[in-house]
């Protein structure tokens, strides 16, 4: 059976990008305010779970060719390596620091390594919650 | 306090095991990966171990945040001779895996399943913090629970339902003890924990806390409560299952350890006599299963139900040598039932039957075989010099100069049932005319007896070498034994 999708697939294309940019601005106003790589990540992957429900998973995945899985293992290597770098700096593990520099876009701007660090979480969260609703689906 | 090194035995599993997921093609160099790892584990724990008695307990703050505000591991000797034991039971059941396991489970994720079990198994017991010790047992629980369901066979799934939701009920009934806890303590660090408890005094309320965390370690550590194990330990592959057998029961043990000495220790009449009374009817029930049954797997559980009650019977008694007696046991346990585990596997291997009359006369086919079955019947019986004899014999003494002469009783008595139900199988199975013909044998794989062969090694080792450990050890039960030697190395230089 052919369902008529028509209205889904048009506001998922724009709204796919509003979600996607509230993930990020989630995603970066973590650490200090409300936020961080976990939501963020939860954000980011359910504007990729619309796209598979409004698309078929086969049309995503050609545009989209990532084995999320590996996405998952790469966040959590990503997170934990940054915990081990503070060994390489002789401080406890899962030290932080941060600071100030002047980049020529954004101005004066605050660089921490617990970005790194949440980047680590959002892939992680990212690629564990595609893989179970992807793998929800596959079940017939 | 900067000691960086006590943190590598969470974190280097976890990495590898990552690691290992981009490498899923590549069984062999996942092998190889993994084993290495594991022995390098092993050499990390001998040098914190060695530390340790050099420099004291070692502690690790997180971020540099200081107790009691982070997170934090601490490295004592109880902790770190379980990290030892631990690691080199999983090093030798990787061996056994390499060649039983079968390219399914190894392309499946196996190898990295078992480091994050290993991570997990590893984490709870070195963390200073009661909410970290429960993320550490959710690593470890996670990583079992696909361990234990993978492959996927009927029966598999059966037990591995069961499995999962009485765990799931455990880790929520973990959460709510420890939102009472603290509720009322306002802290979590476990040292911080015991400091404020003694101030306070364990009154009623903290009593029925304790209670609460006695009755989710108990479901973890088989202690009573042990019904979901005899199944769900006897449904997965081999190696998997000699995992299980040695390891996880005994973190919860750990956990039971830790807070029944650290925390909870000022109210023995209530809460060590239950855990006492716990263990004898741990070890009068975990009796009667390993001789009701004729399936070697089985057999083998229950041992496992067996060994808990043993081990707790020191907990209750709770003097210093009743807790040497303990760790000697504990560390006997997880090589010999590692052991008992693979006898059981590679049994049914060979002659594709598991009930113990079904098979006869395997000495004839395999002499080697034979005679490992023969040592770790004598080591769980406890008969010297192998390794189950010296913490019997502790914790015996301790009972009779604590003059609880019922858990002495059960104690010795659930031994001898032990050395029947293990003759059983050898007198049955081992002993007796054979029943597979030259020409039916199936080869043995040099990869099945030498890590049983290893783990033989293991248990003559400990028992001849008890002089060895024996600083190691009474290291660890005068921590035990005094709360305030962990408090201040945790708490102390920062007030």
């Amino acid at each position: 059976m052919k369902i008529n999708d028509v209205i889904l697939r048009t506001v998922t294309r724009i709204v796919v990008f509003i979600i996607l940019t509230f993930g990020v601005y989630l995603f970066l106003s973590g650490h200090n305010t409300p936020g961080g790589g976990f939501i963020g990540g939860l954000v980011l992957a359910s504007a990729i779970v619309l796209l598979y429900l409004s698309n078929d998973i086969e049309k995503v995945q050609k545009s989209l060719p990532l084995d999320f899985k590996l996405v998952a293992a790469s966040g959590v290597l990503l997170a934990t390596g940054t915990g081990l770098g503070s060994l390489l700096f002789g401080v406890p593990f899962m030290s932080q620091t941060f600071a100030y520099f002047d980049l020529p876009v954004f101005g004066k701007t605050e660089l921490t390594t617990v970005t790194i660090f949440e980047a680590g979480v959002a892939l992680a969260v990212v690629g564990v919650v595609v893989t179970i609703i992807l793998s929800i689906s596959e079940d017939e | 306090m900067m000691n960086n090194i006590i943190v590598l035995p969470l974190i280097i599993p976890i990495m590898v095991g990552v690691i290992l997921v981009f490498l899923r093609p590549y069984i062999k160099t996942q092998r190889v990966i993994s084993l290495v790892t594991m022995l390098g584990m092993v050499g990390i724990s001998l040098y914190i171990l060695n530390k340790i008695q050099t420099e004291g307990i070692l502690r690790l703050d997180f971020g540099g945040w200081e107790p009691p505000f982070g997170i934090l591991f601490v490295a004592d000797s109880f902790a770190m001779l379980f990290v030892l034991t631990a690691n080199i039971v999983t090093a030798i059941c990787l061996m056994y895996a390499f060649s039983s396991i079968g390219e399914n489970h190894e392309k499946m994720f196996f190898y990295p399943f078992v480091l994050f079990l290993i991570a997990g198994v590893n984490g709870s017991f070195l963390t200073g913090d009661l909410f970290n010790l429960f993320v550490c047992f959710e690593v470890m629980l996670l990583a079992s629970y696909v361990l234990v369901t993978l492959g996927g066979k009927k029966a598999q799934l059966r037990e591995s339902i069961k499995y999962v939701v009485i765990n799931i009920l455990s880790s929520w009934f973990f959460l709510v003890a420890l939102a009472y806890l603290y509720g009322t303590l306002g802290t979590l660090n476990m040292a911080h924990l015991s400091e404020r408890v003694a101030e306070a005094g364990q009154g009623p309320l903290l009593t029925t806390i304790s209670i609460l965390f006695l009755i989710v370690f108990s479901l973890k550590a088989g202690l009573l409560l042990f019904f979901w194990l005899p199944g769900s330990y006897s449904v997965p592959p081999t190696a998997i299952a000699a995992l299980f057998g040695a390891l996880l029961t005994k973190v919860g043990i750990y956990a039971l350890f830790r807070t029944f000495t650290l925390i909870f220790y000022h109210e023995p009449s209530i809460t060590h006599t239950l855990i006492g009374i716990m263990a004898g009817v741990t070890l009068v029930v975990g009796s009667i299963g390993a001789i009701a049954y004729k399936d070697v797997r089985l057999i083998s559980s229950y041992n496992v139900v067996i060994a808990v009650g043993f081990i707790l019977v020191g907990l209750a008694l709770a003097t210093q040598t009743s807790f040497e007696g303990s760790i000697y046991y504990v560390m006997h346990d997880m090589i010999a039932k590692a052991m008992l585990f693979l006898i059981a596997g590679t049994m049914i291997a060979l002659t594709g039957k598991t009930k113990i009359d079904e098979m006869s006369g395997l000495i004839r086919n395999y002499p080697l075989f034979g005679w490992m079955v023969f040592i770790v019947t004598c080591s769980l019986a406890g008969i010297p010099p192998l390794s189950g004899f010296v913490g019997k014999l502790l914790v015996g003494e301790a009972a009779i100069e604590a003059g609880s002469y019922i858990l002495l009783a059960l104690a010795f008595i659930s031994s001898i049932v032990v050395l029947y139900s293990l003759l059983r199988i050898f007198l049955n199975s081992i002993f007796g005319e054979t029943i597979i013909s030259p020409e039916d044998e199936v080869p043995l794989k040099k990869g099945m007896i030498i890590p049983i062969v290893l783990l033989a090694i293991g248990t003559v080792f400990l028992g001849l070498g008890a002089e060895f450990i024996s600083g190691y050890v009474s290291d660890a039960a005068h921590t035990l034994s005094n709360p305030s030697v962990y408090i201040e190395a945790v708490l102390g230089g920062n007030k």
